[in-house]
Parts: structure tokens; sequence; C-alpha cells
């Protein structure tokens, strides 16, 4: 007698649970991995954020949030981010109707949004470094460029991602490891939205108001 | 016939019956997202500006809205659920919820707990001038 | 400019005998290895069957051979300073002046526990688990082969510091304002800054490939509780794993912008704040040593439910206890800095907290306890270095219990009975355990068992070296000896330094028992086959397949009824020998392809840190441009899969017919 039964032997009449099946497919695999993979992220920000908050009075006689953070500026990232949060979300539906012409237009506008959102930041970061409010200034500001800059950086490496993985629709189509990687790209990108709440939350806006 | 054998994938939506499925209930659902996040986003910048509401509670106003605004990202973006099929992708995120918390909480309650502590720099010069 | 930043030939230690020595012997070595590689023709092999490898089982066996060599090295700082200790009593200064005995402690714990303990038992758990889960491989095979070479990249570069440089000295956990720039000016503590941070990488990435595979991918029918304990061990170290690393990463990120671009997170001038290091380090280090303690649980579960050949006493409560240690482990981590001027309300409840988790410890213990009760016990070497562990780790767990309450730790922390208790833990746990699952899962891997006297001998030699090492250590801890000096003025502290010395020297030995225990084993090979793929009539799935197994580990996935399943069909077998076996129909299995992905990244990560140790720019540059474009082309690759056909498993399941059906 084998151990091994082949899959197809088990009965069919009462459907197994989740966890009773077997290893679930790729897509769900891969994305999970992904998902667990955001969080572990998330967990890095939450400690640069920890961080930001135990530094944020920490100005050695230099400026403050208040004096710095321009809230119309930031309402404006706010809105890009948003919005490319949307068009990624509109994107990730042309993917599942595999239509490519959609695929196309929508990862450009969400690269030209996030891109507009990155402009923005770099424009904000060079005007308060020209008022002499560079990192080497203080710890708040040491923290604030580190918390900033680097969903920043994650924003920009999403830009790189997004367009390798029209590159790949082009090149290899939309099936199988491409579609499961535009999944990820969605789940990364919303990520970043999220955490881009945050930050305005509790930097700029919280910032101001003390 | 719907197959919940496997759980979902994060970032998945609902498998819907033929029915149910329709080219725009995807959209409704990125728009109504939209739209919350948009309200959420200018109540908050509202909140943070105004004079009308007491001061000591702002902070707290805009946690609250910055952790419904999460939400909404978390249901109409990103399809996290609570049914059977979404289990392991909704523990995973409350596990990650949860270091979150300890790591940011805890911190800060060390670090203020220290810094109350500490003597302030500009008082240790000042320590054999005390009476 | 200078094209080579601040690297020059001041950097190899030409004064330093002993530095020069010791680069030397390495150098050697490695040669000798890769001369003798070349000339022998073994390239083609070595890159097709395991440079390249993404399987699972091959990546399990480079990470504990890396933790092997690692030992080696991390042994040879500790007799070094055990030796030190004890002859530089009095005015003597000993042989190893304060420079290099800084660095000599500082790497020690690095790589005792980066490079030692985290590679082993990441191995044990690459090897085992999606074999005890009855699935092909992990959730992402090739990830798993970028997170190996990551971790490797970064022992490279510690042990490059040897040679070209220095390493830091600042102790393994590097506070600031010490590893800051402007008291630590010199490449050290950057060494140990970009090796943790390319390790790190590969550490969170075999975290999410893990937490995958037990979620995600099991056999069917096995649900949450048919799972080995094992596997829920590995599962709670890797969910650790991927909550506590990214925080590392974040601390490890501010002190380089601290040393590179002058930011002020933990400097004092600017207002940063050096405590803050101390408490998000600590908020990785705690969770880090339960990632490292949970899969030797694990291993002591397996071992002593088989060798007493009864099923584990307590299941449930032992999932429950070990998820209740991974959820705790994350609430107590001020333990260790009681000192740091916290009011007593925080100490206090860190305090509670910390004696709080030794609860679902005892509870584990008293389930191994009830396990051998009413069990006939064989005392093979897996079941020795379990016994061991459960007298030691216990003794060590209450010296912690005892620290946790701060007011003892006021005196007690960075004395040497702090350096005694983790000793003890981290040896009698860890240690112990991954030479039990490498004694225990050995003949699965290899196809033949270890030899078992010398296995006895190492044993021994490791127990006795043990208590003859650390104990005298609680004694001059409560002497009020301070740990890291290179020398003392209180000649009473000598003896007890002296039979530590003594110790370490047993422990020697006991590692040299190993050593040949390993080249007999080798040697006698032939005689000691395993043959049925099952040595020590085990419970769980992996000993259902030939040793070793093949690159599919199943040809049909099995279909797990219970829990058990592999020795309840054992148990049904012998009640029914006469019962004709099944004949099978065998379908072609798709396998993930190699892939050098992972060597080439690591290649390009230990360019880029080393350019980056010594500021040459455009040699960093070069290093990330070189990783990204190398990934490129693999995301680009045509074939993610090749398949083994039918007839290939149907041979080889019928040349292993006495392994693999029952």
């Amino acid at each position: 007698m084998n151990i091994g039964v082949a899959v197809d032997d088990v009965h069919q009449r009462a459907l197994p649970s989740a966890n009773e099946s077997g290893p679930a497919p790729k897509r769900v695999v891969v994305a999970y991995g992904f998902w667990i993979f955001l969080l572990s992220d998330i967990v890095m920000f939450s400690a640069l954020f920890a961080a930001y908050a135990v530094l944020v009075r920490a100005t050695a006689g230099g400026p403050a949030g208040a004096a710095l953070f321009n809230q119309g500026s930031a309402a404006i990232e706010t809105a890009c981010l948003l919005a490319s949060s949307y068009t990624c979300g509109l994107m990730s539906l042309a993917a599942n109707e595999r239509r490519r012409a959609n695929i196309y237009l929508f990862a450009f506008v969400t690269f030209v949004l996030g891109a507009a959102f990155l402009g923005l930041e770099i424009r904000e970061f060079a005007a308060m470094i020209d008022r002499g409010a560079t990192p080497q200034r203080s710890a708040f500001l040491s923290a604030f460029f580190t918390l900033v800059g680097c969903h920043g950086l994650h924003v920009a490496a999403g830009l790189v991602w997004l367009a390798v993985m029209m590159a790949q629709v082009a090149i290899k189509g939309i099936r199988g490891t491409v579609e499961r990687r535009l999944l990820c790209f969605a789940l990364f990108w919303h990520a970043l939205d999220i955490i881009w709440v945050w930050l305005f939350t509790v930097v700029y806006l919280m910032g101001v108001r003390s | 016939m719907t197959d919940t054998r496997f759980d979902r994938a994060p970032g998945d939506r609902p498998i819907l019956t033929g029915l149910e499925e329709e080219a725009s209930s995807g959209l409704l659902v990125y728009t109504i997202g939209l739209a919350l996040a948009i309200i959420l986003t200018i109540t908050s910048f509202w909140v943070a500006n105004t004079s009308l509401l007491w001061g000591p509670g702002i902070p707290l106003g805009l946690a609250v809205l910055a952790v419904a605004q999460m939400g909404v990202h978390l249901v109409f973006f990103l399809h996290i659920t609570t049914g059977p099929d979404n289990t392991n992708n909704v523990l995973a995120l409350a596990f990650g919820v949860l270091i979150v918390i300890l790591v940011v909480a805890g911190s800060l309650w060390i670090m203020t707990n220290l810094n109350d502590n500490m003597m302030p720099p500009g008082e240790l010069m000042s320590l054999p001038m005390r009476p | 400019m200078n094209l080579l930043g601040n690297l020059s030939w001041n950097a190899i230690p030409f004064d330093q005998p002993i530095a020069m020595f010791a680069s030397a012997l390495m150098i050697l070595v490695i040669l000798s290895i890769l001369v003798w590689i070349t000339v022998s023709g073994h390239w083609p092999y070595l890159w097709r069957e395991w440079i390249t490898s993404v399987d699972h089982k091959r990546i399990g066996v480079m990470y504990i051979v890396l933790a092997l060599v690692m030992l080696l090295r991390g042994f040879t700082d500790a007799i070094m300073m055990r030796s030190q200790q004890a002859i530089a009593a009095g005015g003597a200064q000993g042989y190893l002046p304060p420079e290099h005995f800084d660095q000599v402690f500082s790497a020690h714990g690095t790589i005792m526990i980066f490079f030692m303990a985290m590679p082993f038992v990441i191995g044990l758990m690459n090897f085992v688990v999606p074999l005890q889960l009855g699935v092909r491989d992990m959730a992402f095979p090739t990830l798993n082969s970028v997170a190996l070479w990551l971790t490797a990249s970064g022992i490279l570069l510690t042990n490059v510091s040897l040679v070209v440089g220095e390493f830091a000295k600042t102790g393994w956990v590097a506070y600031p304002p010490l590893s800051e720039l402007q008291f630590s000016p010199g490449v050290g503590v950057d060494y140990y800054l970009w090796a943790l941070q390319i390790s790190g990488i590969g550490t969170l990435l075999t975290g999410i490939n893990f937490v995958t595979t037990i979620l995600k991918t099991r056999a069917p029918g096995m649900g949450y509780m048919r799972m080995p304990v094992f596997c829920w061990t590995a599962l709670a170290s890797n969910l650790l794993m991927v909550a506590a690393f990214p925080v590392l990463t974040a601390t490890f990120a501010m002190l380089l912008l601290d040393r590179y671009l002058g930011f002020h997170f933990f400097s004092v001038n600017g207002q940063g704040n050096p405590m803050m290091y101390v408490n998000l380090f600590w908020v990785w280090g705690h969770p880090e040593v339960y990632i490292l303690i949970l899969p030797a649980f694990g291993v002591f579960s397996e071992v002593i439910a088989t060798f007493s050949g009864k099923p584990l006493f307590g299941y449930r409560s032992m999932v429950a206890a070990t998820m209740v240690i991974c959820v705790l482990s994350f609430i107590v981590w001020l333990h260790h800095f009681f000192t740091m001027g916290a009011s007593a309300d925080v100490n206090g409840f860190f305090g509670v907290m910390t004696m709080v988790i030794a609860v679902p410890t005892g509870v584990k213990i008293f389930n191994w306890l009830f396990t051998m009760y009413g069990g006939r016990v064989r005392f093979s070497v897996p079941v020795l270095w379990s016994i061991g562990f459960m007298v030691t780790f216990v003794i060590g767990g209450m010296t912690g219990v005892l620290m946790a309450v701060p007011p003892a730790d006021f005196q007690l922390h960075n004395s040497l009975f702090l350096i005694a208790h983790f000793h003890n833990v981290i040896i009698g746990g860890v240690v112990f355990g991954v030479m039990a699952g490498f004694n225990y899962w050995f003949p699965k891997a290899f196809g033949f068992t270890l030899d078992e006297r010398w296995g006895r001998s190492a044993f021994w030699c490791w127990l006795v070296g043990f208590y003859l090492a650390f104990m005298p250590l609680y004694i001059l801890g409560l002497m009020g000896m301070t740990r890291r000096m290179q020398h003392y003025d209180n000649v009473s502290w000598q003896p007890w330094l002296v039979a530590a010395a003594v110790g370490a020297v047993v422990i020697m030995a006991g590692i040299a028992c190993q050593i040949i225990q390993l080249v007999v084993s080798i040697r006698d090979r032939a005689r000691h086959r395993d043959l049925t793929g099952d040595p020590w009539n085990g419970r769980t799935l992996e000993w259902s397949t030939a040793s070793p197994p093949p690159a599919w580990n199943f040809a049909v996935l099995p279909h797990v009824a219970g829990a058990d399943t592999y020795w309840n069909a054992k148990r049904r077998r012998q009640a029914n020998p006469n019962e004709p076996v099944q004949a099978r129909e065998y379908e072609a299995i798709e396998m993930p392809n190699n892939s050098p992905i992972g060597f080439i990244n690591a290649f390009f990560a230990v360019v880029t840190g080393f350019a980056l140790i010594w500021h040459i720019w455009w040699m960093a540059g070069l290093g990330v441009f070189g990783a990204f474009a190398a990934f490129l082309l693999f995301a680009f690759r045509a074939e993610d899969e090749i398949e083994i056909p039918a007839e290939r498993i149907a041979q080889f399941e019928q040349v292993h017919r006495a392994e693999v059906a029952l």
C-alpha cells in the first residue's frame, strides 16, 4: 500500500476547506508572498515613523515643520498619488479583461501622475535645502527627509517597475508570470498610497498644526 | 459555481457569478473608493486648519480620518474583505498592524519616559550653581 | 579625486602579526579549495548542481556548510578571548592589544549570531519544511537562492574585513555615539553595517518564502492542525523574521545616514538621540533570539517524539505555546536596557512581560518530558543533545528570569553574569538544537548515517566544555567582573577565567570530534548507508522519501488523512503485510529551472558593499547597475520551468522502491 495517492482519487463529494486543498494556485501564492513583503515594508516605515515622532521637536534651534511645510503642495501631491492609485486600479481591471490598449493607457497615466508627485516632492526638498533646512541641520530634519524621502524612493522604484512591466506586457504578453507581476505592482502602488495617507496626516497636517 | 476550495489572492476581486459579473461593477468599486478617499482627504485638510474644533482633539481626529482612509483603500482598492476566502490575508494584515502599533507606541512610550528622566544639556552646566 | 576612494595599501594590517597570520591562513585555505576544484574539473558540476540550484534541499545544505565554516571562525574568536582573559590579570596585558581585542569580541558576536546560528536554523528549515509539508519545493525557489547568496555576501564582506581594513570595535550591537563617525572614523563599523544590511535582505526574503510556503502550499489534506510541530515553529520563526528585520534595516539605515551624510539621528549635536538606537535595535534584537530558538524547539519536538516511539504529547498546547511565544517576543525588548534610565513603571511592565514569556516555554518543556514518559526511549545522538538541551536551557532560562527583575538587573547588566546567561540559552538551546537536527536529518540529506561513537564524544565534550566554560562566568558576574575586558586588575578573578579557558578547549575538542565524525562517516559511508529512507522509524512525511530525495521530492503528492500520516500508514502496512502494492500512474512534473541570478546578484552586492565601505562611488554605482541589469535579464527569461518526464520518475521509483513504497 502506498500512502501517496493521486490527488484525483480524493473524493469530491465534500469540498475540503481552503487549508486542506493542497498547494494553492500560483496566483494566490505569488500575491500572498508579495502581501507579506508589503507588510514587512510597512514595519520598516513604522520604525522610521517612530524615529520621526521621537525627533519631531529636536529642531536644534533650526526651523520646525510649521515654518517649512507648504500645505498646498502637500495637497497637490496627495491628489496626484490618489489619482494614480485610481488609474492603477483601472489598469488592474484592464489586465483582468486582457485589454492591452487600456493597460498601456492607464499605466501611462499612472506613471505621469506618479512622476508628478515625485517632481513636486523633489522641488519641495530642493526649496528647503536652499533655505538652509538641510537634513544635516537638525535631528528633526534628518528624520523628515529620511521618512518622506524613503517613501519617495519607493515611488521612484515603482515607476521604474511600471516601465519594465509595460515592456514585459509588450514582449511577453499578459498571461502567466506577467499577469501575476502586474497584480503585485498594483498591491505595491496601493500600499504606497496608504503610507502616504499616514505621511501627510502625521508629518504635514499635524506638523503644521503644532 | 463558486469554487471556494482555495483562498483569494490579496488584491484580487471576489469571484462573482456570471450574472453579477459586469464590466462596470469593477469600475464602480474603484470610483466609489476614490470618491470616499477624496472626501476624507479634504476633511483632513479642513480639520488641520480650522479653528472650529477643540485644539487638543485635532491630532486624534486626524488619526481617525487617516484610519478611515486606510480602510477605504483596503476595501475598495485592495479588495480586502472578511469572507472565509480572505482570512489569511486579513490575519496577515492584522499581524502587521499589531507590530506597527507595538513598535510605534512602544517606542514613543519608552522614549518619552527616558526623555522625562534625562537632564537637559543646559541644566547640566548650571548644576553647580543650584542653591 | 582618488579613483579608489579611501582604499590604500595601509588598509592591509601589515603591522599586526596575528591579523596577518589569520588573513594568510584564510586566503591559503580558500585558494587551495578553489585550485583543487579547478584541477579536478568540478566547476561544471558545482555550477550546475549547487551554485545555480534553486532546490530547497541543496540550498539547505549550502546554508549549513556556511554555518559550520563560520562556527570555526567565530569559535577561533572565542578561544582568543578566553586565552587573553586567562592571562591578562594584574598588570599583565596579554597578547591582544585593546584595538584588536575589541574587534575580536565584536566579530565573535556578529558572526555567531548572524552567520552561524541564523544560517544553521534557516538551512535546517529549508531542507526539512517542504518535505514535511509533502510538497515539491518552497513557494519561491529562485528567491530562496537569492537569499542564500546574499547571506554568503555578508559573510564574505565580514571576512574581507580581516584582510583589508578592520572590523567594528563597538561590540556586536554597535551603539552610538561610539559607532558614529566621530568616534569610529575607520571602516570597521561600515563593514559591519553593510554586511548586515545585505544579509538582512536575504533573511527577509527567507521569512517571506517560508510564511507563504507554510500557509499556502501544503499537501492535500494537511490542515493546520496536521502539520508537524517543526513546521509550526518554522512558521512562528519566519513571521518574526518578517516582522523584526525591517526594524533593523531602518535602524542601520539611520546610522549609515549619520555616518555617510552627516545626519543627526543618533548624534548628540543636532539634538539627535543615541538612546533611540538602543531602543530600535532591541525591538529587532529580542525577536531575533526567538527566531533562533523556535526552530530549535521544533527540532526537539521531532527528535523526542521519534525516539520515544510516541506521538508528541500535547500537540495543541505546543502549537498554542509556539504562537504565544511568537507574539510575546515583541513586548519584552526593554529588558535589554533596564539600566538606560526609564522609570519604574516602564521597567516594571517589561520585567513582568519577560517573566510571562517563560510560561509557554515551560509548557513546551513539560510536553517533551511527558512525551518521553511511558515511551521506549532510544538514546541516540540526537536524543543526547535534546536531554542536554533540557537541562542546560532550563538553567539559562532561570537566570534570565532572575535578570528580568529590574533591581537585580541593575547589578548584573553587562557583567559576565549576562554573558553566561545568554550563552547558556543560545548554546544550550540553539546550538544543541541544530546539532540534534544535523545528526537527525543528515541521513535523509546524504543517504548514510553519521558515526555514532564520534557523535557521542562530540556531545559529551560540548556538554562538559560548556559547563566548564560558562558556570565560572556566572560567579565572576556576581563578583563584579564586567564584560569585554581586555585586561583586569583583580587577580582573584583569574582562577575562574582559567577554568573558563579550559572549558573552551574542551568545546574545541568537541568540535574536533564533529569534524572527525564527518570524515569517518564519509569514509565509511558504504557501511552506514540508509537503505530504507527511514533510519530512525520516523513519524513525519520526510521519512517516506528516498535518501536523498529526488529533485521532485514526491512522485505523487501524498494525501494526508490525519496527523502522523506516515506513522499510521506504516502501522497499517505492518498489520497487513500481504496487501498488494498499488501500481501507480506517473505524470510528468514541472520543476523550477535553475538560475544564476542568486549568485550574480550576490556578486554585485559584494562589489557594491565593498565600494560603499571604501567610498569608491563609481564602483558602487556600477555594482547597483550590474545587479539591476542582471535582474532585468532574469525577469525576461523565456523558460521558467523544466519538465521532468514521467519515465524518469517511474524509473527512480522503481530503483528506490524499498524506500518509497511501504
